[in-house]
């Protein structure tokens, strides 16, 4: 039981790590990695849903009559995005406004609703704790590795702090909308050279 | 009128939902293989969206703001979309066939289009009256068929090329997308 709980686990981390195994909810990885500081805030927004969604589908899957499960899940998904949102616009406000409408919108990614589905509906309440964990973390590797890209060649920082000296030239276009698809593009095809052997 | 032309032009080009606000990207993606696929997805995203962001727009203002429930906007929009999405698809089968043989199997993809939600709460959020809201809403959605159709005839071509390993499928379609995006990028300079 702990053996298969520590690779539900770990999956997450390196054979599905999200975006790029599972080339799903890409949205999101796009827009909100042109910091890190945005990426990891958005990283722990993800986090927090997939692993409360994946608990509370799992904890009602004896309940929830297959044929209406879709619209089930999107209402536990959404329950937990509004938690997220509240919480959010609370305590860390200059970052919910820099989000601004990708909060609402962890709703429609689509990692969520496939894990639900794949995973959360069909295994027990801690498998699935572990698996929303895994993921949600491979997910913030993810986004904090293509932020740091995009962050460092674009403004010239990490993190808010300056990395090179002030005669560095930023290299614009990486913080703008035709960077972020170039440079995915690209981790994905790094990945796969790594990957498939 | 001159401001609907403008905000109709800024949503189609300047503000190209697809390829400048990085929503919807998972139907741009998986939809654009073949041309016909991607005609059909275009016509269902725009018809649904139109209805979509007036119906959300009304729900807004007559019933979340009325009784103080803004903070259930995410929720209700959510279900209002998934709602409309399956009675539009039962509309469509029992009175106009063919156009849902065409949009058939797009419509039910199109509840999680995150370009959906977003548009509906980009419309909120810029606090658009009701008819710049209906402008908004098909500028949008035009802009993304625009992105999706043009992209398809680009990717039909890179099926004939010889494209290395690592790069195949997604990989050079993002990089595709980012010098789509990129010429779109120019039309900034009109704004």
């Amino acid at each position: 039981m702990a053996k298969s709980v520590t690779q539900e686990f770990t999956k997450g981390l390196w054979a599905e790590i999200p975006p790029f195994r599972l080339v799903l909810g890409l949205c999101p990885v796009l827009a909100v990695t042109k910091t890190v500081e945005n990426a990891i805030g958005m990283g722990v927004a993800v986090i927090f849903v997939l692993v409360g969604s994946n608990v509370l589908v799992s904890m009602l899957r004896k309940i929830i009559p297959s044929k209406v499960r879709i619209a089930c899940f999107i209402i536990v998904v959404a329950t937990f995005v509004t938690v997220v949102e509240l919480l959010m616009q609370a305590y860390t406000y200059p970052l919910f406004l820099k989000l601004g409408i990708f909060i609402p919108l962890i709703v429609v990614n689509c990692i969520l609703l496939g894990r639900a589905e794949a995973f959360a509906y069909k295994n027990g309440i801690i498998p699935s704790f572990a698996d929303g964990l895994g993921l949600g973390i491979g997910f913030t590797m993810s986004l904090t590795a293509l932020a740091a890209i995009r962050e460092v060649l674009g403004s010239g920082t990490f993190y808010g702090t300056q990395v090179f000296g002030p005669s560095f030239q930023p290299f614009n276009f990486m913080v703008e909308a035709p960077g972020a698809f170039v440079c995915l593009g690209l981790m994905l095809c790094v990945m796969n050279t790594i990957g498939k052997k | 009128m001159g401001d609907y032309v403008l905000l109709a032009i800024s949503c189609i080009l300047i503000n190209n939902i697809l390829l400048m606000q990085y929503l919807g990207n998972c139907p741009f993606l998986g939809t654009s293989k073949k041309m016909e696929t991607a005609v059909g997805m275009a016509m269902a995203v725009i018809f649904v969206l139109v209805l979509a962001g007036a119906i959300t727009w009304l729900t807004e203002m007559f019933i979340l703001r009325k009784f103080g429930l803004e903070y259930l906007r995410t929720m209700s929009f959510i279900l209002v979309i998934a709602a409309l999405v399956q009675f539009v698809e039962m509309f469509l089968k029992k009175s106009i066939p063919a156009l849902y043989a065409g949009l058939g199997i797009f419509l039910p993809l199109i509840t999680t289009n995150c370009a959906v939600l977003g548009v509906c709460l980009i419309n909120i959020k810029e606090e658009y009256t009701f008819i710049e809201c209906l402008v908004s809403s098909f500028g949008y959605s035009a802009g993304f068929g625009l992105a999706l159709i043009l992209f398809a005839g680009v990717r039909e071509r890179i099926l004939l090329a010889r494209v290395p390993k690592p790069l195949q499928d997604t990989s050079i379609g993002l990089v595709t997308a980012g010098l789509l995006s990129l010429a779109f990028f120019a039309f900034k300079g009109m704004a």
